[in-house]
């Protein structure tokens, strides 16, 4: 099975993964900034078919990560993702994107039993989740994903790059204070879902906060 | 590719419109849009963020809608058009990173589109400026057809837009490759005027059709607003162009309204909504028209088409049109559902530039929410 993985929730990522292939990987690619998903996404998305001598038809899946993450950089993955599934007429799955570093944490030889995924949510939050792990099994997921403060969070081992930014509240690993959900470690966790015959979700973002938008009060007369 | 009749498909999310659209050379096959506004009806303005949520939840659902609608395959079409500005920059990036991912996976050239030429794009589509509904009191807006009977623009031909998200006066010279701004608003759009003033009426949203209807009734005459940068510091001379002679500023007006509404209520007396809204609309319009008037008749412009969804406003339709008659203006007024956004305006500026043998984009580029119109499109 060969899958087409997408995630902007962060950075912006694209992978190649099948089970045919060395650790799934068949080829990927990861922005270092989180706020070019536009301009390189659909770029990075080409130049991976092509290395890979991969066309469209040739895909069995495309799943892009449903966040949480900033909206304008979330949305632009979910829309490439369903754009390229309506063309290529291929099924679209969701992943929430916080599992993406959840597998990484899992695959790590220091890994601990429970522990939480933090990423950056901006205006001084943090997005996060925490997940337990036994023996051999996929990492899972306990409680979330949520929005909050870092200083609220329950007193767990903390990976990823909203960790590492509030590494002063947070028990922060420091071997992962700067990694950012990955398409290459979401395709991969949807390839062992999937041939364990579990379902995806489906490509609806997480946002977990409403639009800025204030319902106008009425206007104060003048007396 | 077919350079003669390209077969385009345009997209449009740079407001609340999700917009697909698909012609053949300058034949529309389909206009399908999606519109958004009644989730923003209860904020009284568009808000970006239901905006953009909204064009990601309706696109592909427009997009094939438009395809059946044309009864036309992905495959068949020769080049993809998106608007890549000017607009809300998180509602662009929904409508670029779809069309980017169309043109990837079906290997189609993509035109990054600007958002105000296409709005002059319409003009060229068959039977546009004649089909047009003619402008109360206005001359009869003439059949712009070049010698094979193919549309094609008149020369000197000047557009005035005006929307909720913008209000410009354009020169457009080529409409491929040179058009010139030659005034705008400084402050808010004419559109987001009529919204504010409707809020501070209490008349609802949409402002426009609303003060629209009232002000039938009100007397225009009954309060005088200001007409914003219309003083000899700002306008100047002809010879001698002041820094603001073609531009437009709502903002003052907006706060004479609010500053008008408070003192009626301050003295105890019932306010007189209908005149206030008549009043209003008066001068937005006269203040639009006679700078938009001026610009054409010092620019030579002969043709105005007007374009943006305030064209369905029946005083500015009104006053356009004598202002335009007595200045020896022709007045062009594409039906109002390709007036306001719509994907079939991109479409059609986008085979232009495949006739006209200009360059497809890539799928490189940024939405730039402030493009400015000297970029009729983005070079690869
Ligand atoms: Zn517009």
């Amino acid at each position: 099975m060969l899958i087409l993985a997408i995630d902007t929730s962060a950075v912006a990522s694209a992978a190649l993964v099948s089970d045919d292939a060395l650790e799934g990987e068949v080829a990927s690619f990861a922005t270092e900034d989180t706020r070019s998903h536009a301009e390189v996404l659909a770029p990075g998305i080409e130049d991976l078919l092509s290395s890979a001598g991969v066309a469209g038809q040739d895909i069995d899946a495309i799943v892009v990560g449903v966040g949480p993450g900033p909206f304008t950089g979330l949305r632009s993955g979910i829309a490439t993702a369903r754009a390229l599934a309506f063309v290529w007429d291929k099924p679209l799955h969701g992943l929430m994107s916080l599992d993406a570093v959840a597998l990484e944490v899992a695959e790590s030889t220091d890994a601990a039993a429970e522990f939480l995924v933090v990423t950056d949510a901006r205006r001084k939050e943090v997005y996060w989740a925490r997940y337990s792990l036994a023996d051999g099994q996929l990492p899972r997921l306990e409680d979330g994903p949520h929005v909050s403060f870092a200083a609220d969070l329950p007193d767990l081992p903390a990976y990823g790059a909203g960790a590492g930014l509030y590494s002063d509240v947070l028990r922060a690993d420091p071997g992962f204070s700067k990694e950012q959900p990955d398409a290459l470690y979401l395709g991969q966790f949807a390839l062992a879902r999937l041939a364990s015959g579990a379902q995806l979700l489906d490509s609806t973002p997480l946002y977990l906060r409403e639009s800025d938008a204030q319902v106008p009060g009425p206007r104060k007369r003048a007396l | 590719m077919n350079r003669s009749q390209p077969l385009v498909l345009g997209i449009e999310s740079s407001c609340d419109e999700t917009g697909v659209g698909i012609v053949r050379g300058t034949t529309l096959l389909t206009n399908t849009v999606s519109s958004s506004m009644d989730e923003h009806v209860r904020f009284g303005g568009v808000i970006p963020e239901i905006a953009s949520r909204a064009h990601l939840d309706a696109f592909v659902p427009t997009l094939r809608q438009a395809l059946a609608d044309a009864g036309v395959k992905l495959e068949d079409v020769d080049a993809i058009a998106v608007t890549s500005g000017p607009g809300l920059a998180g509602a662009l990036m929904v409508g670029v990173c779809a069309a980017k991912a169309l043109a990837l996976a079906t290997g189609k050239p993509l035109y990054a589109i600007n958002h105000l030429v296409a709005h002059v794009g319409v003009g060229l589509l068959d039977g546009i400026p004649n089909g047009g509904a003619k402008p109360d009191g206005g001359s009869p807006a003439s059949v712009a057809a070049g010698a094979a009977g193919a549309p094609r623009l008149p020369d000197n031909l000047g557009a005035l837009l005006v929307s909720g998200g913008h209000t410009e006066i354009l020169k457009i010279n080529s409409i491929t490759s040179d058009v010139q701004l030659l005034g705008s608003t400084i402050d808010d759009a004419a559109g987001e005027a009529y919204d504010k003033v409707a809020r501070i009426l209490g008349l609802g949203y949409p402002g426009g059709p609303a003060i629209d209807r009232l002000a039938r009734t009100g007397n225009p005459k009954a309060i005088r607003f200001p007409r914003g940068l219309s003083q000899p510091k700002y306008m100047g001379t002809a010879e001698e162009p002041g820094p603001h002679r073609y531009d437009w500023s709502f903002s003052g007006l907006k706060t004479a309204v609010a500053r008008c509404v408070e003192q009626f209520e301050a003295r105890g007396e019932e306010v007189p909504v209908a005149d206030i809204a008549a009043a209003f609309q008066e001068a937005v319009v006269d203040v639009i028209t006679s700078k938009a008037v001026l610009a054409c008749r010092e620019h030579g412009i002969k043709d105005v088409l007007l374009g943006g969804g305030v064209a369905a406003n029946s005083r500015l339709r009104e006053l356009t049109g004598q202002r335009c008659a007595s200045a020896g203006i022709r007045l062009h007024v594409p039906p109002l559902d390709l007036c306001t956004d719509n994907g079939a305006m991109v479409a059609a500026l986008g085979a232009q530039l495949v006739m006209a043998g200009i360059g497809p984009s890539g799928i490189g580029f940024a939405p730039d929410s402030s493009m400015p119109v000297t970029a009729v499109s983005l070079p690869a």
